[in-house]
């Protein structure tokens, strides 16, 4: 037929136009590998799946911060057509306005075909509430989401808190893939043990699509890998004997810090004032945390660690087995005291003591805490004749208060400790213009007193190491790990190495130990005693530049295999005898015997009831509340916007109560007197009705 | 009538097409399968529930069996008989659909049929205009030869085009160029296609290269064949004038007639879809239309080439052997719009690879040169014309189809044959290759 070459023609124009597409699709397909990547991006989204964090539990197995569960409601705003608008918000407790906003913000920041937080961490009456009434909410989901809880409410300045992580923290482990927005642990055992209590994340694959909503699993999984659950810590701490130390610090600034000098293992550490954990959990977080960092009294500030007291007297068996080992006393040596040291001229100490005698053996002068017996020995310590200057004697001394913990810091496994002081000579050469200075010049050292501070924890350490006769281990509070392995091992083995200090002999010990029982059998702490149980034990009232004395205590009990080791300091308080020696031989009392007899269960409501908050912080309280009344009254008056003028004032009268918390302001007098002032001020009545 | 009475529908049946059409309306259904499936949803019973595409699909497919078979129990002679009737028919729907349109997509070019069925008269009327285009071409009186009925031919074929326009179907209406293959195949010179070609190459050029160079390019290239052609050209004046009045208007055209058209015959996103197919960006704010809206105060958004990019993702993610059918994520996360109707071919890419998506054009190229060889060897021309016009609209729908999920050819849209969810469409090709196969199946009758 005609024109048929024409259909050769054609034939070569369709073989060669599906050339030409095959080649574009061997370029697409095989050579730009770029598609992949971008395909990849489009359409696998990585989850990371959180482990339940590891529980920590107390030397009983009772879990003292476990995990719970806890839910957001969610929603997603196109799929809400339906939802009974006004029944929500009468659960919710918000009005419609503010339902729309939040509804408004949810889908500018996550658009409308997603699920965003309508309200976080619901509480458990709306959580209920709304768990009924859910069919009438198309579009919100109630999810769980884990959250720490204390069952005990106790404890929080030792186990910590998780928050969410910043930008320094990021910095600071970019290599253990953590991202904005996780949590982890921030103070405490939380944040020391952040490792092993985050267990190991992992990551789930999906397939999302277009719009970002997840459309299952991609591969079937072949690319997860599984989290693995946090492990737990088992803790040699005795949540009880944690909360009857709270209780009795109660209405007071100070510390308790209980060890079992045979392990190492910190059986309490209190500080007062403290706080609910509980309060740093679930959905008010943010708000108790802003209170609690502004509160004047400083609750999130753990004491037990970081409080640096003068240890007074508690000192002066330290000082004592300087001088046995020394040599240059035996525990037959005497002083005669007539009430004071005279022998440094214009520096006198005074003793508490006029007695003839009261210092005429060490078992005696410690008993009775004759401050003229251990200035005099202290002085022997740094003049001893072995050495060429007293400077050198000095450095000799400092050493043997390193070595008894003193000075350096213990490395427990929490985070932030501080050292105390033992002054370097340096520091005195600087006061003296050089090495001139002599043992009359830093006398009181020799009494706990000039600049020697101790944290609580320091000087329990210490009474482990007389408890021990000559050694103690690294306080700490996690004795074992779940599933412990190798590395963990080598982890935890500075916790359980044992310290020797120095070669001091038995029977030194022994001397101090005698002397020390006597301070409960007939010495300043008779008070402290308890039927059946040898309490080793040592009072001290320590001077310090803030204001009234602090009342300090350190024991060990018993004395033949002593198990528990304790230092209690209460800021202000006076004798060491009068507040903290009764807190100590309670918490002795408890751990020992398990209970507490019921004849001195009055004593622990008397003392957690005695109020000693200095007068300064409490006047803090009281200005805060007027403040926040008289903005409240100015509101109801003025009917307009809240004028927070008032808020430069605040300013003005907070001030450091560690640095001065005894102020004595000149309005002291006229400060409303209130029971406890460590009270939560939104819990307090409003005095006036905000609206007529 | 009488013959086909007595002998069997199978008799003289091209097997080898209806068995490519088969499994090309399987792979489809299956297609459309893998972009809707969704693991949570999904049972057997879904494929008969009919509230699915895929199972709406096969229920198109069982309707064009039947149908299939009703053409193959018909007498081919009908259809040179009614050809001119069924084409005025179809031009009839396509003016009834001005009145009777509904807004679908923008387009105006549905008719609604009920329960949810809309019939598009441009689709039916590919099938009108290739028999009218076959009764024309096979009349004793026409001499193709002529350019009068060269013209004639051009106005039947083009006539719908016209009206798929007036309907904003552009996509649609480019699917009437492709009878031009047709009118090749019957003596149409050639030197139209090649000047056709020429044109668009040239478009092509004015968007890819700097007006300027182009310019340069063209009037080089002018003065070269004058050059090289001289003793011609001193023999033959008017040469001269030929070749300088190509030049102008190649310059004309690369320097006003392009942008003009660009900015102010096309919308802005038909310009961006153009130039995006070239891998450049159009600036809207030269675009007539849209300059009209902004004055109109109404916002103008930003056409980009998110379609494109997204069937080339999920077409390059495939690589050799493809992800395996049901697990392209691309598909799963519907990345690709209009991906079961326009854009089915990237869900085959994804899935499938490139050995797919090869073996797959495979199939239509045996589909197309066996409609050519089936062409070739009918005796009566009407039956030959017939063929090509089918091979031609099927040609042009796979090529500009494919080429656009590669981003060879600017979006328009057109689904590919056979394999795109939709009724009309589906329908439309089963009665084209099945009158064929009929027609086919009587090559030794000689009809006219």
């Amino acid at each position: 037929m005609y024109n048929q070459s024409r259909s050769r023609v054609i034939q070569l124009i369709f073989i060669a136009v599906f050339l030409v597409i095959s080649v574009q699709l061997l370029n697409l397909q095989l050579f730009s590998s770029d598609y992949k990547i971008q395909a990849e991006n489009n359409a696998i989204f990585r989850k990371v799946v959180y482990p339940d964090r590891g529980i920590i539990y107390d030397r009983k197995k009772r879990a003292v911060l476990e995990n719970t569960i806890m839910y957001d409601l969610m929603v997603t705003p196109n799929e809400t057509k339906g939802t009974d608008t006004a029944a929500m918000c009468a659960i919710m407790g918000i009005d419609t306005t503010e339902y729309r906003k939040r509804m408004i913000g949810c889908i500018i920041k996550n658009t409308s075909y997603k699920p965003s937080v309508f309200a976080p961490l619901v509480s458990q009456e709306i959580y209920a509430r709304l768990n009924e009434n859910m069919f009438k909410f198309p579009g919100f989901i109630l999810q769980d989401r884990p959250v720490r809880t204390y069952p005990y409410s106790a404890a929080g300045n030792v186990l910590g808190y998780v928050g969410e992580v910043d930008t320094t923290f990021l910095r600071k482990h970019k290599q253990d893939g953590y991202q904005m927005g996780d949590y982890a642990g921030i103070t405490g055992l939380e944040s020391s043990y952040e490792k092993i209590l985050m267990g190991q994340r992992g990551v789930k694959r999906s397939i999302r699509d277009n719009k970002n909503r997840i459309q299952g699993s991609y591969e079937n999984g072949a690319f997860d890998t599984a989290a693995l659950a946090g492990r737990n810590l088992y803790t040699s701490m005795d949540i009880e004997l944690q909360q009857l130390a709270e209780k009795l610090l109660g209405n007071k600034i100070g510390s308790a810090v209980a060890i079992n000098p045979k392990t190492g293992g910190i059986l309490a550490m209190a500080t007062s004032p403290t706080y609910d954990p509980n309060l740093l959990t679930g959905s008010e977080r943010r708000k108790n945390y802003g209170r609690l960092v502004l509160d004047t009294a400083r609750p999130l500030f753990n004491r037990a660690i970081k409080g640096q007291y003068p240890p007074g007297s508690t000192f002066k068996p330290m000082g004592a087995l300087v001088a046995l080992d020394e040599g240059l006393i035996t525990p037959s040596y005497g002083y005669g005291c007539g009430g004071a040291y005279y022998a440094c001229g214009g520096i006198v100490v005074k003793c508490e003591h006029h007695d003839a005698g009261h210092a005429a053996s060490l078992r005696l002068a410690l008993s009775h805490s004759c401050n003229s017996y251990f200035s005099n020995v202290f002085r022997m310590a740094i003049d001893n004749p072995a050495y060429k200057s007293p400077q050198q004697g000095y450095l000799k001394w400092k050493e043997y208060m390193n070595a008894f913990g003193l000075g350096v810091r213990l490395n427990i496994d929490l985070p932030s400790e501080d050292k105390g002081n033992i002054p370097d000579t340096a520091a005195y050469n600087r006061d003296f213009g050089g090495p001139r200075w002599n043992s009359c010049n830093i006398l009181t050292l020799g009494i706990g007193q000039d600049r020697m501070l101790a944290t609580p924890l320091q000087l329990a350490n210490a009474m482990c190491f007389i408890a021990n006769k000559g050694y103690y281990y690294t306080p700490h509070f996690v004795d074992s790990l779940e599933n412990e392995n190798i590395d963990d091992t080598v982890y935890m083995s500075k916790y359980r190495r044992k310290h020797q200090v120095t070669n001091i002999s038995a029977e030194d010990f022994d001397a101090v130990q005698l002397a020390m029982l006597d301070v409960t059998v007939s010495g300043t702490a008779v008070a402290a005693q308890i039927p059946g149980i040898d309490i080793c034990a040592k009072t001290g009232t320590a001077q310090n530049p803030h204001g009234k004395n602090h009342s300090l205590f350190v024991a060990f009990a018993p004395k033949d295999n002593p198990t528990i080791a304790i230092a209690v300091v209460v800021e202000n308080a006076g004798f060491g005898a009068t507040w903290a020696a009764p807190i100590a031989s309670l918490m002795i009392e408890k751990y020992l015997n398990d209970t507490i007899s019921a004849n001195r269960l009055p004593e622990v409501e008397r003392i957690s009831k005695a109020d000693l908050i200095p007068a300064a912080i409490k006047h803090w309280y009281a200005v805060k509340d007027s403040i926040k009344l008289a903005k409240l009254l100015k509101q109801v008056d003025a009917d307009k916007a809240p004028v927070f003028e008032n808020t430069v004032d605040t300013k003005k009268i907070t001030f450091d109560p560690e640095a001065e918390p005894n102020r004595r302001d000149s309005d002291t007098g006229n400060i409303n007197k209130q029971k406890s002032p460590i009270i939560k001020p939104d819990e307090k009545p409003l005095k006036k009705p905000i609206k007529k | 009538m009488s013959s086909s009475s007595h002998s069997s529908i199978s008799k003289g049946v091209d097997w080898l097409v209806i068995w490519l059409y088969a499994i090309l309306v399987s792979i489809g259904i299956l297609c459309i399968f893998m972009v809707e499936y969704n693991p949570d949803k999904f049972t057997m019973g879904s494929f008969f529930t009919f509230n699915t595409n895929y199972s709406k699909q096969l229920l198109f497919a069982g309707i064009c069996a039947l149908l299939a078979i009703f053409i193959l129990l018909s007498d081919s002679k009908l259809y040179t008989a009614f050809a001119n009737l069924f084409y005025v028919f179809g031009i009839l729907l396509m003016l009834a659909t001005f009145v009777l349109g509904k807004d679908i997509n923008g387009s105006k070019s549905w008719i609604p049929l009920g329960g949810g069925f809309n019939l598009q008269p441009a689709e039916l009327c590919k099938i009108f205009t290739a028999l009218a285009l076959a009764k024309y071409l096979s009349r004793l009186d026409t001499d193709f030869s002529k350019t009068k009925s060269q013209a004639i031919a051009a106005a039947i074929a083009l006539s719908p085009a016209v009206l798929s326009v007036l309907q904003h179907e552009a996509g649609l209406a480019l699917a009437y160029l492709s009878f031009f293959i047709v009118m090749y195949r019957e003596g149409l010179p050639g030197i139209i296609l090649v000047i056709g070609f020429s044109f668009g190459a040239l478009v092509v050029a004015t968007l890819l290269i700097e007006p300027n160079t182009l310019a340069i390019i063209l009037t080089l290239v002018a003065a070269a064949t004058i050059y090289f052609m001289r003793r011609q050209v001193k023999r033959d004046r008017p040469l001269l004038i030929i070749i300088i009045a190509i030049w102008g208007l190649c310059v004309g055209i690369q320097r006003f007639a392009v942008p003009y058209i660009f900015n102010h015959v096309f919308e802005c996103y038909q310009s961006q879809r153009i130039y995006s197919a070239i891998g450049k960006d159009y600036d809207c704010s030269q675009n007539k239309s849209a300059q009209n809206e902004v004055a109109n105060s109404k916002t103008v958004k930003k056409p980009d080439d998110y379609n494109v990019r997204q069937s080339k993702i999920a077409i390059g993610s495939g690589g050799i052997l493809g992800k395996g059918f049901l697990k392209g994520t691309q598909t799963r996360g519907k990345y690709v719009p209009e991906q079961h109707t326009d854009f089915i071919f990237t869900s085959l890419g994804e899935a499938f690879g490139f050995v797919g998506c090869f073996l797959f054009l495979g199939l239509y190229l045996v589909l197309l040169l066996r409609i050519i060889f089936i062409a070739e060897r009918q005796r009566s021309a009407f039956s030959r014309v017939y063929a090509y016009c089918i091979a031609s609209i099927l040609f042009f729908h796979i090529v500009v189809n494919v080429c656009m999920t590669i981003g060879l050819f600017p979006i328009i849209g057109i689904p590919l044959p056979l394999i795109s969810y939709g009724g009309s469409s589906l329908l439309t090709f089963t009665v084209l290759i099945f009158i064929l196969v009929r027609l086919d199946a009587d090559r030794q009758m000689v009809l006219r």
